[in-house]
């Protein structure tokens, strides 16, 4: 089952390849209703996912016995939304392409492909293939910014590869070194996430372990200060690059600092607390700080993705239940917010070819349906209750505050500095009189891009008001990340930190 | 009944739906009175469900809906007590009226439907708020208000001042709610649990007085952003940008008031903390002093009702800092009747008079007017605490409340005394200004009573300001029985008993109240010259006042300004050419280093993968020597 959510977006690529590359009207559409299948797929597996611990739909065969390699897929409460989110916005980021003409057919497979090495990622347990599905991206990725962006797309893409790449070096050999400790320990080389989670690792070396893991999911995140290939690789990336790079890439770093830290090196992870839940925090001012002044809208939305992957990371290191589960939504919150944002700043630039705030003025006049949508999604990245994003910020920085009380306060610190670039942004795009003579007719959404954004809107209210739809999959998990960390640390969690704990004492109350 | 109070907050939340989606379609009144109606449905279905308390004994109900963040122990659930039901019945009942008054007030604008979507959402926000069962909920509707005067305020996009302002209301409050979610972070940290019924009833027994000391204080910074208390009011003046309706609606009878009953909802807190409740009381009065006194000098007939209801609000402030949480929720009903009518009539004048908000370029409308003109006189009579008009009964409670407590808050009650007498001036000055006199009107204005859609709310709400303090008197205590539930578990602050000292007491606020009036009757019937050289009399005070002390300034100079300073400093000053500067630095490094390998540098991806494999195969057999 799992093989084929990865495999059904190989075919689609293929299947495109395959139509003549005379037949360009064919490829986006072809690629679209491809697209779907994988997320049909996901919704299946969403549905039967059973809301408890521990891996499901488990596919475990040997694949290279001398090294131990195996190709294992497995689906948990974590990696679950990952994969739904996904597989939703690869066919509303091709349905947001339709202005891209040249290369047509590379651009859909390059998308499908990316597909495939994402959702790898989120399903490997073993960790050879996941390192394979985590490099692999980063190639269509290469690709998409440096052939379909804009005027500096070249120097956007290799900083891109070469920065992510960079970490990732790190991290193989991290790899490498966890799968020889595993032969020494039990005799044989292995790559198995399960099989790697029971070595028994010297402090010292967990330590420099966990730091060369770190390093390559926080470049990726990205963290203060290893940030600034991001705004360049948003801004001239085309919308589908930028929708799956803040929709599903950052999430990558997110989930890995989850998955693999905190798994793999659980006693180093609650070492790391307060340097993590630092640059967290840094990150969560920084971000939108600098997101204030940007004189470019694709700019703003990226810092403000810096500023709001710092509540995610700090999240997951703050161990508590609250906040673990605020981390995981945040992820899927994130990508349909900021994803949604990234489509919208993509329509305009397709109407006015450009992106400069100080280009618009007054606009809501004549677009008053792209207003709405844009004010929407500009509140829910606000976290304004109700909508998605408030759940799990709320989440995390009430979790966080029972073990990092004092980072939390200056986490919270960000909900005013995103009110403020967003509604300034907002203010100065589309108030007032449109004056000049380009904003005053511009034609407000058509059909089909109400419809890329209409089912994000709906998951942005739907978990905004019942995130149970996610939480109760995801509680399990967390729970069980909790439990290890707990396990091999011996961290104790304050009390109101533990769900177990909530539960009780709710009941008391009552 | 009880089980579907929830109606309350569904009714109008459907009506936003609605019309959000089908308004369009819908001719001009029809989206109004069907807002109007899910409003009114929603005061019917408040006022069925409130039966039991009028009758007594109930303590009231909780009714869950729905988990929410089961995390933190927050779910959708409704509390359903005297409080909460009073509250949802000031807030549907003069709702109804604002909405029907708005048929007319918004006669003609395009965006017609869109200015009722929005109403019946607000509504919808402020019942979750009031109707909330836990703190999580109570946010919910806390943030949704926020949302709605955002919309509302710039409901004319167009106009720049409109945009600015809702922006700045938003982040404003944004500011005072940071206060509001470390207070919560705080509270389940402490209990466990977000809800109401839980924090409560251990509250006695768990919480620190220490910890109770900053719960309230952060509980105060969010309520001072809602209520726009000193020093966060600086955005309820901007706000009368919006339409009048909702300067009514949210600005005066309603989502101003989510801050006075925050505080009342979480009474069981406060009270383990004095200096929690010394502080609020404190920035309560200082608050109405100041924009007392700011309200003296303004020209615009909407910026004195402004400052008129932050100066209230800290009254109410005033009452429930000193645990006289009964006479808080009472002036706060009162408030809401008679400066929801101050304002509708304000509008009423503006409508007639085309848009002109100058009081200098009014006076005389009395004749042209006079439904209006006496609607608003009994207003003013009523907020100058007039007896036996409402707000008398209200404020002298709370003035009452704070003299008996003595101490500190013997010097609130002489703040809140002097500012009655200021009080009872301004509104008196606006009154004149308006009504009496020689027209000052610019040519071409043919002012005209308004329609019978927009007088019939005003006469509603002038007999509420009448009556509407008969709920609560020394005599009959109606208003405290019904409350009695919803506080049985702290002791409430009192006036004095006896009826010398109500005489007593109340003689010094009516003498207070008819100075003030007087002496503005006298100052500004006469003719123009005449007044103007009265205020001018009053140099330099009066050119500070009229600038509202020039706070706005202040803050700009001081915060808004560095604060975009260090914005532009961190983004083009570090990020670029120092954090991405090292980067694109350390590139260069390893470029110059490569270029003696030139020959390797082909400039092909799949050679740079070739490299990269060779790289990895280098390491791990390395790896491997060392391993065996």
């Amino acid at each position: 089952m799992l093989t084929w959510l990865i495999l059904l977006p190989v075919l689609a690529a293929i299947i495109v390849s395959l139509v003549p590359s005379r037949r360009s009207e064919l490829h986006l559409s072809l690629g679209i209703a491809l697209a779907v299948l994988p997320l049909a797929l996901a919704g299946y597996v969403f549905w039967a996912f059973e809301p408890v611990s521990g891996y499901q739909f488990i596919e475990d065969v040997t694949w290279y016995a001398p090294w131990g390699i195996g190709w294992t897929l497995g689906i948990d409460g974590i990696s679950l939304p990952m994969v739904v989110l996904t597989t939703l916005l690869v066919p509303i980021a091709l349905g947001a392409s339709t202005s891209i003409e040249k290369r047509r057919k590379e651009f859909v497979v390059y998308t499908l492909l990316l597909e495939a090495g994402m959702i790898g990622v989120f399903l490997a347990l073993d960790l050879f293939i996941f390192f394979v599905f985590f490099e692999a991206i980063l190639i269509p990725m290469y690709f998409i910014i440096g052939i379909w962006g804009s005027d500096r797309r070249v120097y956007a893409a290799v900083k891109f590869f070469i920065y992510t790449a960079f970490g990732s070096a790190l991290m193989l050999a991290g790899i490498i070194a966890l799968a020889f400790t595993h032969a020494e320990q039990f005799g044989s080389l292995s790559f198995a996430l399960s099989d790697l989670m029971r070595l028994d690792l010297p402090i010292g070396a967990e330590r420099w372990l966990f730091a060369a893991f770190a390093l390559a999911f926080a470049i990726k995140v990205p963290l203060f200060p290893v940030h600034t290939w991001l705004p360049d690789a948003h801004t001239e990336a085309p919308t589908a690059g930028s929708v799956l790079l803040a929709g599903v890439l950052l999430k990558l770093g997110t989930y890995g600092l989850l998955r693999f830290n905190l798994s793999l090196f659980p006693e180093a992870s609650v070492d790391a607390v307060w340097i993590m839940g630092i640059l967290a925090v840094v990150g969560i001012v920084y971000g939108a700080v600098v997101a204030i002044v940007q004189p470019d809208l694709k700019r703003l939305v990226a810092y403000s993705s810096v500023s709001h992957l710092g509540f995610i990371v700090l999240g997951t290191f703050a161990f508590t239940s609250g906040a673990m589960q605020g981390a995981v939504i945040q992820n899927v919150n994130h990508g349909i917010t900021t994803g949604a944002l990234f489509l919208l700043v993509g329509m305009l630039y397709e109407r006015r070819h450009t992106k400069l705030i100080s280009e618009f003025g007054g606009i809501q006049k004549s677009m008053p349906v792209f207003a709405g949508f844009f004010l929407f999604m500009a509140f829910a990245s606000i976290g304004l209750p109700g909508l998605n994003g408030f759940v799990g910020e709320f989440l995390v920085l009430i979790g966080a505050y029972a073990t990092l009380p004092v980072l939390a306060v200056i986490a919270a610190s960000g909900v005013v500095l995103a009110a403020i670039y967003l509604l300034w942004a907002y203010e100065r795009v589309f108030t007032g009189v449109p004056e000049k003579p380009e904003n005053q007719n511009l034609a407000d959404l058509s059909t089909r891009e109400v419809a890329l954004l209409a089912p994000l809107a709906a998951l942005v209210l739907v978990i905004g008001l019942y995130p149970n739809v996610l939480l109760d999959k995801i509680a399990p998990s967390a729970e069980a990340v909790l439990d290890h960390v707990v396990e091999a640390s011996g961290l104790v969690i304050p009390e109101p930190g533990r769900l177990a704990d909530v539960f009780v004492t709710d009941g008391e109350g009552e | 009944m009880t089980e579907l109070v929830w109606l309350v907050i569904a009714l109008p939340l459907a009506g936003a739906g609605f019309l959000h989606f089908a308004g369009k379609y819908l001719r001009e009144p029809l989206a109004g009175w069907l807002a109007s109606a899910a409003i009114g449905g929603s005061f019917v279905v408040a006022a069925v469900a409130a039966v039991p308390f009028i009758q007594g004994g109930e303590h009231g109900t909780a009714v869950s809906l729905w988990d929410w963040m089961p995390a933190i122990g927050a779910s959708m659930e409704i509390l359903w007590d005297p409080l909460s039901a009073l509250m949802a019945l000031v807030v549907t009942g003069v709702g109804s009226l604002i909405h029907i008054f708005a048929i007319g007030y918004m006669h003609g604008d395009e965006r017609f439907h869109r200015f009722f979507t929005y109403l019946n959402l607000f509504a919808a926000s402020m019942l979750t708020l009031v109707l909330a069962g836990n703190y999580a909920m109570l946010f919910l509707g806390w943030e949704l208000v926020g949302l709605c005067s955002y919309l509302l305020i710039g409901f004319w996009f167009t106009r720049p001042t409109a945009a600015a302002a809702a922006k700045k209301a938003f982040i404003v409050n944004r500011i005072g709610d940071l206060g509001l979610m470390v207070g919560l972070m705080l509270v389940f940290t402490t209990f466990g649990t977000l809800s109401y019924t839980g924090i409560f009833e251990r509250a006695g027994d768990e919480l620190t007085s220490g910890l109770a000391t900053a719960i309230g204080l952060l509980f105060l910074v969010g309520a001072a952003g809602k209520s726009a208390q000193v020093p966060l009011y600086v955005w309820l003046p901007d706000a009368m940008e919006g339409p009048t309706p909702v300067s009514a609606l949210i600005h005066a009878a309603t989502m101003v008031t989510a801050g006075v009953y925050l505080v009342a909802r979480s009474a069981s807190i406060f009270e383990l903390s004095t200096v929690a409740q010394v502080t609020v009381a404190t920035v309560g009065a200082a608050t109405a002093i100041w924009a007392a006194s700011i309200a003296l000098a303004q020209r615009d007939i909407k910026r004195v009702l402004a400052y008129s209801t932050v100066s209230q609000l800290g009254y109410m402030f005033l009452a429930v800092g000193a645990t006289a949480y009964v006479a808080g929720i009472f002036h706060l009903m009162t408030h809401a009747f008679f400066k929801a009518l101050l304002f509708l009539g304000a509008g009423s004048v503006i409508h007639a008079m085309n848009d002109e908000q100058d009081m200098y370029k009014m006076g005389g409308l009395l004749k042209k007017m006079p439904v209006t003109a006496v609607t608003m006189g009994i207003a003013t009579l009523a907020i100058a605490g007039i007896p036996p008009l409402a707000g008398f009964w209200s404020k002298d409670e709370i003035l009452g409340s704070a003299f008996e407590r003595g101490g500190w808050f013997s010097v609130l009650w002489i703040v809140g005394l002097v500012t009655a007498l200021l009080t009872a001036f301004y509104m008196t000055r606006q009154w004149v200004l308006v009504f009496l006199g020689q027209p000052r009107w610019d040519e071409g204005i043919e002012p005209h009573e308004s329609p019978r859609v927009m007088t019939a709310p005003l006469v509603i709400l002038a007999v509420l300001s009448v009556f509407g303090g008969l709920i609560n008197t020394p005599l009959r205590l109606t208003l405290e029985h019904f409350l009695e539930p919803a506080f049985e578990l702290v002791k409430l602050q009192h006036p004095p008993e006896g009826v010398g000292m109500f005489i007593l007491l109340a003689g010094l606020s009516v003498l207070a109240g008819l100075a003030g009036a007087a002496a503005a009757y006298l100052a500004y019937n006469r003719s123009s010259d005449e007044w103007r050289g009265f205020e001018g009399g009053f140099e330099p005070l009066w050119g500070a006042w009229e600038k509202a002390y020039g706070v706005d300034d202040i803050y700009g100079r001081v915060i808004v300004a560095p604060g975009k300073r260090a914005a532009e400093a961190a983004a083009f000053q570090f990020d670029i050419p120092i954090i991405d500067g090292a980067v694109n630095g350390l590139g260069r490094v390893f470029r110059d280093l490569g270029e003696w390998a030139r020959p390797i540098q082909t400039g092909y991806v799949r050679n740079y993968g070739a490299l990269f494999l060779a790289g990895t195969i280098v390491v791990v057999i390395w790896l491997v020597a060392g391993g065996a």
